[in-house]
């Protein structure tokens, strides 16, 4: 199998300048594959896959009893990032939380934002992520959101913009570990000969974020990461991440508040547990202020909280910075709090609750992308061109319903990568997601999750949605031009 | 710990001890049947493998007869059956599943490699056309994943929970396997030295992978010998005898107390439970009945369990005891 017959068409293809012209980062991989035996290829994807199977690397797809788990498709083409490219990416991305972490502190507080005519405070409480039990605020070292995954997509220019910003509860990020993990033994002699950088000690720094929160006056404080149990998609990467840290994994069943203080139930009693990383939205946290119907959460957990009593990540309230009506005004805000221009521009957003914007999106609805302000999973999202009249018609009637929770965006070409089809490769479209951990200060995982829409022709990239992963490699330094194809 | 993680790690090795134990029970009995051509012939040959788990009623219900293939399905591949192989390894995955940041990597994956390998549609297949090969091999998982842990888990809190959950199931396997065998190959007893008999002692002592190390012991087979062997060995894993004793370890291991200090309503069941053991003997058991004896080691078996449960497991705040004015213990 090689790539002779590969051909990047018209979009922007990360691995080809033109047929038969891989772009200098990836030629050493290019190189490689080419020389392979017709089988090498199918074996190394065999062996890959099985790898997964047996690890138990799996989420868990919603409304699919039969199901329960399934491996996330994987690609063992990866995809690479120079380090030019990269280098803009951190920039840009370090830039983006720390001015959404201001913008959360603001709005819970004083309300600049709004008091300098940035946003009408209508806007900012008529989102659902809002939290009103929020307000008067301040968590532990001013942090909101200390681990986000901010989605980024490449137009056909090659052009970097943000797709969406995810402050909520992040996922994906132990499928760029597993994947590494798998891909290491897949490919151990590319990666002998390339500079790519690793993401091994991405735990390790989430604990560092989270031990950050807690007084350095307690010794040995105790840490859970908080999930709402084996039945939740994303359940194997929360267990991952406990395993890899060394914390406790707790369910919300595991947690009691007494006098205001969380303890873990343990066989020998009760102990107290200072910083929770919670996996479980907002709205299931706490079912006497929240969702009242919620068994995943802990009865008084955020008046805990609100005393400073146990610190949690994120911070409760912070989904409002992901709202992706917001969203559309993320380059005003990182203009407002930081006076900087935004190094990475967002993909060109029209907020339906405006009448002119949500007139042109109604307008133009063949061409554009529409999606809810607080969708996650690609679900309840419309694609203009692969639409039928009827599902647009549907959509219109949503938006005339609901204006402030539709945005419209105009397609964007997604750039490709090269994935394994039967016996060749062809181009498919993916984006990509870098993960932050903001606690001493801003760090980005050198890597991130690629996502692939396996579908031919498909834009949509989720995993629920029929997307694929591809390890993503980060190259430590440019990539010089060489004319030993076999060096590898 | 958390109640929840000791909980999950017990009932994994509680499910994976009663995996290995009735793929050996239908090994050593295919095994027997081999060397009994008379045998295969009985309508009820396979009966007392549904004795043994005391589920008459559910069998009855779902079976029209205790042939081989509804017998072995029973055991093996009904989802509905709580107990079968199949229903015992889920549970156990699940189990492992929920715990998989605390047990070795290698556990997990070698759980849920059993896992898939029972739930592949083939398997029933290879069930039926080798099922010596079949069985073999998940005992071999059992015993491979049990390996794993014992070799690369620190024998901690965690470690302790486990073979607490593993010994006691132990003991409630060999006492019910041998109540039950005991008793069918008991009328026979006229036939003794018939080769008829041997072979079903042999094929006791087997289903309980007792016979190598009994032979050692005693040479020769007598039942009364057996009885000795599986409940008062001293140094053999799966007599009753050395698993409360190590389960009782296990517990003061968790509890830190000191080893003796029967201070704690779980220390003293384990306490009148080892009593038993040490201070009787086969002759006296005889004496009583075999029967009564292994009811009464059962049911102290059970209340055992069910403290550990209300000790360890069911941990409830101050508010929630007020509320029920007394925490049972």
């Amino acid at each position: 199998m090689n790539f002779d017959s590969y051909n990047p068409e018209n979009f922007y293809d990360e691995f080809f300048l033109e047929s038969g012209k891989p772009r200098p980062e990836v030629e050493k991989l290019v190189n490689r594959i080419n020389s392979f035996g017709k089988s090498d290829l199918s074996t190394r994807r065999r062996s890959a896959n099985s790898a997964f199977k047996q690890m138990g690397i799996t989420f868990g797809v919603y409304g699919d009893n039969k199901g329960l788990e399934k491996i996330f498709p994987f690609d063992i083409i990866p995809r690479i990032v120079n380090a030019h490219d990269w280098d803009l990416i951190e920039r840009g991305v370090k830039q983006r939380v720390h001015a959404l972490n201001l913008f959360i502190q603001d709005i819970y507080n004083d309300k600049k934002i709004v008091k300098d005519g940035i946003l009408r405070n209508e806007f900012i409480l008529s989102s659902v992520a809002y939290r009103k039990e929020c307000e008067g605020l301040t968590p532990p070292k001013n942090i909101w959101c200390h681990v986000s995954g901010i989605d980024l997509v490449r137009d056909h220019d090659g052009q970097f913009y943000v797709l969406e910003d995810n402050l909520r509860c992040p996922s994906g990020v132990s499928y760029v570990l597993g994947n590494r993990r798998v891909m290491k033994q897949t490919w151990p002699a590319v990666f002998e000969a390339l500079p790519i950088r690793p993401v091994e000690d991405y735990a390790g720094r989430l604990a560092e974020t989270l031990r950050y929160l807690i007084p350095e006056s307690i010794l040995k404080p105790n840490i859970g990461i908080l999930t709402p149990g084996i039945y939740n998609s994303a359940y194997f990467e929360h267990s991952f991440l406990a395993q890899q840290m060394g914390e406790e994994l707790v369910e919300g069943q595991d947690l009691v508040v007494m006098d205001d203080v969380v303890y873990m139930r343990t066989t020998k009693g009760f102990e107290r547990i200072h910083a929770i990383y919670r996996r479980i939205d907002d709205e299931f946290l706490d079912p006497t202020v929240f969702n009242p119907d919620s068994l995943l959460g802990v009865p008084g957990i955020m008046k805990s909280y609100r005393k400073g009593k146990v610190a949690m990540a994120n911070a409760p309230g912070a989904g409002i910075a992901d709202d992706k009506a917001i969203y559309a005004f993320v380059p005003e805000i990182i203009k407002y709090y930081t006076g900087e221009d935004a190094i990475l521009p967002n993909v060109p957003t029209y907020v339906c609750e405006d009448e002119k914007q949500r007139q042109h999106v109604i307008d133009n609805i063949e061409n554009f992308v529409v999606k809810t302000a607080h969708g996650s999973g690609g679900y309840g999202m419309l694609i203009g061109p692969f639409s039928t009249k009827k599902e647009q018609k549907d959509m219109i009637d949503n938006i005339l319903r609901e204006p402030r929770n539709y945005i419209g965006q105009p397609v964007i070409q997604l750039s490709r990568v090269p994935v394994m089809v039967k016996d060749h490769f062809e181009g498919r479209h993916v984006d990509l997601r870098p993960y932050v951990l903001y606690g001493k200060d801003i760090y980005v995982l050198p890597g991130g999750l690629t996502r692939v829409a396996l579908k031919k022709d498909s834009l949509v990239v989720n995993s629920s949605q029929g997307g694929g992963s591809k390890d993503t490699w980060v190259l430590e330094e440019e990539i010089i031009k060489t004319d030993r194809p076999s060096d590898v | 710990m958390l109640s929840r993680v000791a909980n999950s790690l017990y009932w994994m090795n509680r499910y994976l001890e009663r995996v290995e134990n009735t793929a050996r029970l239908i090994e050593s009995q295919l095994h027997m049947l081999l060397d009994l051509p008379s045998m295969r012939q009985d309508p009820n040959a396979w009966k007392p493998l549904v004795d043994i788990t005391g589920d008459y009623k559910y069998f009855s219900e779902k079976f029209e007869s205790y042939d081989r293939e509804n017998v072995i399905y029973f055991h093996t591949f009904d989802k509905n059956y709580p107990h079968s192989i199949t229903s015992c390894i889920t549970a156990a995955r699940e189990n492992a599943r929920s715990v998989r940041e605390i047990i070795p990597s290698e556990m997990w994956e070698n759980i849920n490699n059993l896992y898939l390998d029972i739930l592949e549609p083939g398997s029933s297949l290879r069930a039926s056309s080798a099922p010596h090969k079949f069985y073999f091999n998940i005992k071999m998982s059992c015993h491979l994943i049990q390996g794993i842990a014992y070799s690369t888990m620190a024998h901690g809190e965690a470690w302790n929970f486990s073979e607490l959950g593993r010994l006691l199931e132990r003991a409630d396997k060999t006492s019910r396997i041998l109540d039950v065998k005991y008793f069918i190959i008991l009328p026979r007893s006229d036939f003794v030295g018939s080769s008829l008999d041997s072979v079903q002692w042999t094929a006791l002592l087997k289903s309980t992978s007792s016979l190598e190390m009994y032979r050692k012991r005693f040479n020769l087979i007598s039942s009364k010998n057996i009885v000795d062997f599986l409940i008062f060995d001293r140094e053999f894993p799966r007599s009753i005898r050395y698993c409360i004793h190590h389960a009782e370890r296990a517990f003061f291991n968790i509890s830190g107390t000191p080893f003796g200090v029967y201070d704690t309503d779980l220390a003293r069941q384990f306490g009148k439970l080892m009593g038993k053991l040490n201070y009787s003997y086969v002759d006296e058991v005889m004496g009583i009945g075999l029967h009564q004896f292994l009811d009464e080691i059962q049911s102290d078996l059970n209340n055992v369990s069910s403290v550990i449960h209300d000790n360890f497991f069911a941990v409830k705040p101050v508010s929630e005891l007020d509320q029920s004015g007394v925490q049972t213990q």
